[in-house]
């Protein structure tokens, strides 16, 4: 069974769709017209760009050009995670911490399934590690925006109540262990929600490519399985660190409660 | 005994202050709004960076850990502050009911929600929560501020007693110059982050 090949005339029937849309949008005053067919286009030459670099590195799998390719990822995944927060931790801190915990969760996740449950060779074939990666790291990345900035921002908004628990000789952990907790469940909610919804609600999006590829269903849930599981891992394990490592950033050695270093964006 | 010496003590716009509160000694602090008495206080419980040095009974702050110096010198916020749903919970286990009755409150209080307390049942609720550490200096923002009459003469009473019986040095921050007469033993004028000169509370304007 092989998948029916497109061509270029059935994406642009595909296109037709967006044009009308934005003919509606234009018609009605929505406004978003511009947005509409910008994304669109971006989503064209992204996904064309991507699918020609896979291709070149398909073809040359070594492990330093997967690695690159890694890096590149994580690196633009951290700068989104600290682009969609609010208040984020001042300086390089917002960055750092996000990159640097979700270097750890979708890394490890991913080269862990990749060396102990597909066992492919060489290991890091980048048909297989580059499409995990993805997947594990654009859900990783939500968590971990997620519950960084619901810690920032219930740190200032809870200020008073915080500074009052370490006046009476409370330390930082114990001031902050409601906001942590309740950051860290932020960030989890995401993945347990399609986790439980999988299947019933809805297809996930990697188990319909792979049935449109042709893949008989049986292989393809559990396919899906895995990788849902790899992304709460990664999910999971992300928000953890992350939250905690910027919790301790809220508060110097003196166990004082720096708001200054949560900067909110003009 | 619990001396309370202010060092050179720095914080944003007030100071360098120095100051001395002997054990049991009460001292107020007066001051337009703005003239740095949070501030000190906070600096004075390290709840702010500050520079020089505070030290309790001859123990800098800097060589204790910081939950430890909050838990010896307890600052009581002007607002009080409540994260548990009952008011007993923010008490330490142990804590005996009888004491509600210095404040005028049943001991039944323990079991109320902190909803349904009103700003002045709160306030004299902290300061019980505040003595209940034992602290050995107590920090005061003005904690008679939303108290009527009566209540006001049971939190003065309650700080005096805990102040002889610990020998305790208080630091209290009061607007109302009578007050301060009848509660302290020297008074303190606080402008643009330092202190005016010292005017025994006996001889302050009533």
């Amino acid at each position: 069974m092989n998948a029916v090949v497109l061509s270029p005339v059935d994406l642009a029937i595909a296109a037709a769709l967006i044009v009308l849309l934005a003919a509606l949008s234009l018609r009605l005053r929505l406004g978003v017209e511009r947005q509409l067919l910008v994304s669109a286009a971006r989503t064209t030459v992204q996904l064309l760009l991507i699918a020609l670099v896979l291709k070149v590195l398909f073809e040359h799998a070594h492990l330093h050009w997967v690695a690159l390719m890694a890096a590149v990822m994580i690196l633009a995944a951290g700068r989104e995670v600290s682009a969609r927060q609010k208040h984020r931790l001042a300086g390089w801190w917002g960055y750092g911490i996000g990159t640097a915990s979700m270097f750890l969760s979708s890394f490890t996740v991913t080269v862990l399934a990749l060396l102990a449950v597909i066992g492919n060779d060489p290991w890091y074939a980048p048909q297989y590690a580059i499409p995990l990666l993805g997947m594990v790291l654009g859900n990783t990345m939500n968590g971990i925006a997620l519950g960084l900035d619901r810690l920032t921002l219930d740190a200032v908004q809870r200020r008073a109540v915080i500074e009052a628990r370490l006046a009476l000789g409370e330390r930082w952990q114990q001031a902050i262990a409601e906001s942590r907790h309740e950051a860290m469940r932020v960030g989890l909610i995401p993945i347990i929600n399609a986790m439980a919804a999988a299947g019933i609600v809805s297809l996930p999006g990697m188990m319909t490519g792979q049935i449109l590829a042709g893949a008989p269903p049986l292989e393809a849930a559990k396919y899906q399985i895995l990788v849902m599981f790899l992304i709460a891992g990664g999910t999971g394990l992300g928000t953890l660190v992350a939250v905690s490592l910027a919790a301790r950033r809220l508060f110097d050695e003196r166990h004082r409660l720096r708001p200054e270093r949560v900067g909110s964006r003009p | 005994m619990p001396v309370l010496e202010l060092d050179a003590l720095a914080t944003r716009h007030v100071g360098p202050l120095d100051l001395r509160i002997d054990a049991g000694e009460c001292v107020c602090l007066q001051g337009p709004s703005g003239s740095g008495k949070s501030l000190l206080l906070r600096a004075l419980a390290d709840l702010d960076p500050h520079a020089g040095e505070v030290r309790l009974d001859g123990v800098a702050c800097s060589a204790m850990p910081a939950p430890q110096w909050r838990r010896r010198v307890v600052l009581v916020a002007a607002e009080s502050q409540w994260w548990h749903a009952r008011v007993g919970a923010h008490f330490p286990p142990g804590f005996d009911p009888a004491q509600l009755s210095a404040v005028d409150l049943p001991p039944a209080a323990l079991d109320w929600e902190v909803v349904r307390c009103s700003t002045g049942e709160r306030q004299r609720l902290a300061l019980l929560r505040a003595l209940a550490l034992q602290p050995a200096a107590l920090l005061l923002d003005e904690p008679t501020g939303n108290l009527d009459a009566g209540s006001c003469a049971a939190v003065e009473a309650l700080i005096a007693a805990y102040r002889h019986a610990h020998a305790a040095a208080v630091l209290w921050v009061s607007h109302d110059a009578r007050q301060a007469a009848r509660v302290a033993q020297r008074c303190l004028t606080l402008h643009d982050g330092r202190f005016m000169a010292g005017v025994p509370a006996a001889e302050a304007p009533a």
